[in-house]
């Protein structure tokens, strides 16, 4: 028994497992052809096939046959849709390599999906159905490995059984692919004709195409080399964890990203650029001399220099780029869409940057057409855009073209922290080490000293005619009264001067308020009280100024009066303007308000005098000591 | 440790395929250590849980596991696992967590009158997000491979789950690179498959090649058993009521797979070490979860019991 085992083994140490993916357009054959990959490599149990007799009876596509499909189609959704809606890993193993397959959606709804099958895959099999040729998702599917990476590509002519196992067809078909793919920088593209229903040319070479002399599909999946790129390339090392057990152990834990690294070799902080030489790669099964991309261990290095969490370790020579603002692919995978100039959360490797914004989107691209570049302000779900991106703390990266490891990025939404987007880094735009902060000698609180308060930020928000204005007049006065140094921002005036070029949609309405928050910023810095009157609807902008400030120094005031009661008092005549469709984007009409959900203070306006609010605020402010009402 | 194991020790030599699995497994773990406020691990004593044990030693050495294990105790698990479970915290000297429901035991709920379903159910999945809540963990480790069922082959390794610990499938997070999105809201919690990627095969193979222990039941003996709805049953105890017609027989059996000792079929093997394991597994014929009998209880169930917060 023992030399049995020995034997399976020796064959096995040099084995390595190939990732890769099924894409192509809606019922291509992209289940089916996995299933049938799995049955016939052997990797379904009887148990499990009769179980499939009993699905295919119930939801199959196949008629009497086995529908193959239902092995990878594991969703009760999917099942009884007959579609593929996410991604499905799937694994299956021959004597030369191990492999997991990913089998991703057709149809554009779910492209998300494809999109996060594709980011680990090393390969791609593009199924074209040979009865339709290359369709609108091929061509999606196809841009899409190629901007994720992936740089090997089988293409899988389907379903030739269906026009009787022609020559001309298959010719003709790779003969558009191969021209349609010239511009996505493909290294390989090696084409076969193929029935996954039936399993031509899939294990074996079939009798059916005696005109075809490649090899199997799966004759190609085992040999085809595909060069493990990361090795070669400088050394990265994102720290993920500090494991300090006791005072003597200080080692950091990660993944080598890339490259490689020896006990002695030096190495640099990317952020700090401070420098040490590696002591020990420590790992459970004991020091290792040198370590490889791929390997997770523990590196402990000969001096004490700051090093945690998020911190990208290299070589002195070929450092990562640092820098707050860099040029990137994004591809958008929310219901609610990206807009220019919201705050969101990145992850970057091991770094969280808590917030950062797309600038500007420089274009959209239509992966259907290939059409040029569309100028945009918001990219939708399931669009791709290439974008300027600023972060508020510097990042380190290389660009994703390089180094698919320290490239690529992630968008989490700050509020309901759903992952919304997915990119891929090309440049940096700014090198953080360009941007200094000039030092002020005489600071906020010098300033606020000589006028003896506490400098804040007032911020009223609400609906349009809630009575935001009224209201903050009367604080203003009130303040002055008191001898305190105010100045009050209002948001209509504000567009007359300073935000005139802005108008009312959603990138333009945060652009306002972003002004507004640096203005109010300024103003805070020089020592005054200043109150802010802006409808501000959205949670995330009000949330981005009070980040601006300290703590304590942001109140928010939200002035709630129901939509009903503002359309009644309509002062200014909006409203019905609104309604009648002559004004867009109108919030409570046509654009949404969030209601903040913890504000400093909370005015339900309906049968209050304006001047009793404004004594509310005014006590608010005295409870948090900001002034004092004696 | 005999002299053939040691040998064995000094010429480790990991396939590729299995060390990237290994790092890929550390790598995931050390990020949930990274960003969770309070990780648990569960431990269901089977073998991909002494798998992920021994990966979570790797991952934190030298320092200690900076997180406690937790058994979720249906009261109906065959005895040798307790008894390896409690050597096993011994060994390793880690926390250990114990959880049963009570509630269910009062109700009188057993896997014999209550059925698999309602047992299940109560012991398990109420059992699990009782203590979730009770020690205020935020991320559980879990050590499901998506080889095992065709729902879980579509399950995030970091999967969300809301306040009610219910699996969304329609609504799962992208999950593109190894870019794990962590960030949860107050009672939302994180279940983490840090071994999505492992097949039952890679399992066994790691375990022989790392000498991983692993609870006797795996290897073949003779065994006191029934013949019941096709499967055959180990009587563990004096609990398992016998059926008109059914009489115990010794016989020389195996478990591919270990849970509540009613609900366990065994299998007829002679397999007695790891390597006649590994072998049995290149040329079996049937799937791990044909002796589950959990599963068959109706169509796509374990999708239902992961939506009700199943694991
Ligand atoms: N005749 C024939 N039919 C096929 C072949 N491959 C797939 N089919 C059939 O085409 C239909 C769609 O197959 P699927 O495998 O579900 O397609 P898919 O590409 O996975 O579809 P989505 O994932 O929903 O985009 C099924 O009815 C299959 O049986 C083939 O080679 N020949
Ligand atoms: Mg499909």
């Amino acid at each position: 028994m023992d030399t049995d085992a020995a034997g399976c083994l020796g064959e096995a140490v040099s084995k390595d497992q190939l990732r890769f993916i099924t894409c192509g357009s809606v019922d291509d054959g992209k289940s089916t052809l996995i299933g049938r990959l799995l049955h016939d490599s052997k990797m379904i149990y009887e148990d499990q096939l009769r179980a499939l007799a009993r699905d295919s009876a119930k939801h199959g596509t196949t008629g009497e046959d086995i529908d193959f499909a239902l092995l990878v189609d594991g969703l009760e959704a999917e099942r009884e849709q007959r579609i593929t809606i996410d991604v499905a890993y799937r694994f299956f193993t021959t004597p030369r390599r191990s492999f997991m397959v990913g089998d991703t959606p057709g149809h554009e709804q779910y492209t998300r999906n494809m999109a996060t099958g594709a980011s680990n895959a090393q390969l791609a099999i593009i199924l074209i159905d040979a009865r339709k040729g290359i369709l609108v998702q091929t061509k999606r599917h196809s841009f899409i490995c190629s901007l994720l990476g992936i740089r090997h590509v089988l293409l899988a002519v389907n379903k030739i059984d269906l026009v009787d196992y022609r020559r001309d067809v298959f010719d003709g078909i790779v003969r558009d692919y191969v021209a349609f793919a010239s511009a996505l920088g493909f290294k390989s593209i090696v084409p076969f004709p193929i029935s996954a229903r039936y399993g031509d040319n899939i294990i074996y070479r079939s009798g059916n195409t005696d005109w075809y002399h490649g090899q199997s599909l799966l004759d190609c999946l085992e040999t085809i080399d595909i060069q493990s790129e990361t090795t070669d390339l400088p050394f990265r090392f994102p720290v993920q964890w500090v494991n300090r057990p006791n005072l003597d152990f200080r080692g950091y834990a990660g993944t080598i990203a890339s490259g490689s690294i020896a006990v002695g070799d030096e190495i640099i902080v990317a952020a700090s650029g401070r420098s040490s030489r590696v002591k020990r790669i420590v790992t459970y099964d004991g020091d290792l001399a040198a370590a490889e991309a791929g390997d997770a261990v523990t590196i402990m290095l000969e001096n004490e220099i700051d090093v945690s969490r998020g911190d990208v370790l290299a070589g002195p020579t070929q450092r990562p780029t640092v820098a707050d603002q860099f040029a990137a692919h994004l591809i958008w995978m929310d219901e609610e869409p990206m807009v220019q100039g919201r705050s969101y959360a990145f992850r970057i490797g091991t770094q969280s940057i808590a917030s950062g914004n797309v600038t500007r989107i420089k274009y959209k691209i239509d992966v259907n057409t290939g059409e040029p570049p569309l100028a945009a302000t918001t990219l939708g779900l399931n669009e791709f855009g290439f974008c300027h991106v600023a972060t508020t703390l510097p990042v380190s990266f290389d660009p994703y073209h390089v180094n698919r490891r320290t490239g690529s990025f992630i968008v989490i939404d700050r509020y309901t922290n759903r992952t919304v987007g997915a990119g891929m880094i090309d440049f940096p735009l700014r090198r953080a080490s360009n941007v200094a902060w000039q030092p002020l000698t005489i600071g906020k609180q010098e300033r606020a000293g000589l006028k003896q308060q506490k400098p804040c930020i007032i911020w009223f928000t609400g609906l349009s005619g809630a009575g935001k204005s009224t209201i903050a007049n009367i604080v203003d006065q009130k303040l002055f009264a008191m001898s305190h140094h105010t100045m009050l921002l209002d948001g209509d005036n504000l567009r007359h001067g300073l935000n005139g070029d802005l108008g009312f949609t959603d990138a333009d309405r945060i652009e306002n308020i972003r002004r507004a928050g640096e203005v109010a910023k300024l103003m805070l810095d020089s020592g005054l009280m200043v109150i802010c009157s802006f409808i501000s609807p959205y949670m995330t902008e009000r949330d981005l100024v009070r980040k601006l400030v300290g703590k304590r120094e942001f109140v928010e005031v939200f002035v709630d009066t129901p939509i009903d009661e503002c359309v009644r008092r309509d002062p200014k005549g909006l409203y019905s303007r609104a309604k009648s469709g002559k004004i867009e984007n109108f919030t409570g009409i046509g654009a949404p308000f969030e209601a903040p959900r913890a504000p400093e203070v909370h005015l339900k306006t309906l049968g209050q005098p304006p001047e009793q609010l404004a004594d509310q605020v005014l006590d608010a402010l005295a409870a948090r000591e900001i002034i004092s009402l004696t | 440790m005999n002299v053939q194991n040691l040998a064995r020790l000094e010429t480790r030599t990991l396939p590729r395929h299995l060390r990237r699995l290994e790092a890929e497994s550390i790598e995931i773990m050390r990020e949930v250590v990274a960003e969770f406020k309070k990780p648990v691990m569960l431990y269901s004593v089977g073998k991909d849980s002494s798998v992920m044990l021994h990966l979570a030693v790797k991952a934190f050495y030298p320092a200690k596991l900076p997180f406690p294990l937790m058994h979720i105790d249906t009261t109906w698990k065959f005895r040798e696992m307790i008894t390896f479970r409690d050597e096993t915290a011994r060994r390793i000297g880690i926390d250990l967590i114990v959880h049963v429901n009570k509630d269910g035991i009062a109700r009188g709920i057993n896997p014999i009158d209550s059925g698999s379903a309602l047992h299940t159910q109560v012991m398990k999945t109420d059992a699990l997000k009782q203590a979730l809540e009770i020690y205020g963990f935020d991320a559980a480790f879990g050590g499901a491979r998506r080889d095992e069922e065709k729902s879980r082959a579509k399950e995030r390794i970091f999967s969300f789950r809301a306040a009610g610990h219910a699996w969304d499938p329609r609504n799962q997070r992208p999950e593109l690179w190894n870019l794990f999105n962590t960030r949860i809201r107050q009672r939302e919690t994180m279940r983490v498959f840090a071994m999505s990627n492992w097949t039952e095969l890679d399992i066994w193979e790691y375990i022989m090649l790392e000498n991983i222990p692993v609870v006797p039941l795996y290897f073949a003996k003779q065994r006191r058993v029934v013949h019941r709805n096709g499967t055959l049953v180990m009587m563990d105890d004096e609990r398992l009521p016998l059926r008109p017609n059914e009489t115990p027989e010794l016989r020389t059996i195996r478990f591919r797979t270990l849970g509540c000792y009613p609900l366990s079929g065994a299998i007829e093997s002679e397999a007695t070490t790891i390597e006649d394991i590994v072998a049995e597994m290149r040329l079996t014929k049937v799937s791990e979860r044909q002796g589950r009998i959990i599963d068959t209880d109706e169509a796509a169930s374990m999708e239902k019991k992961k939506r009700e917060g199943y694991f």
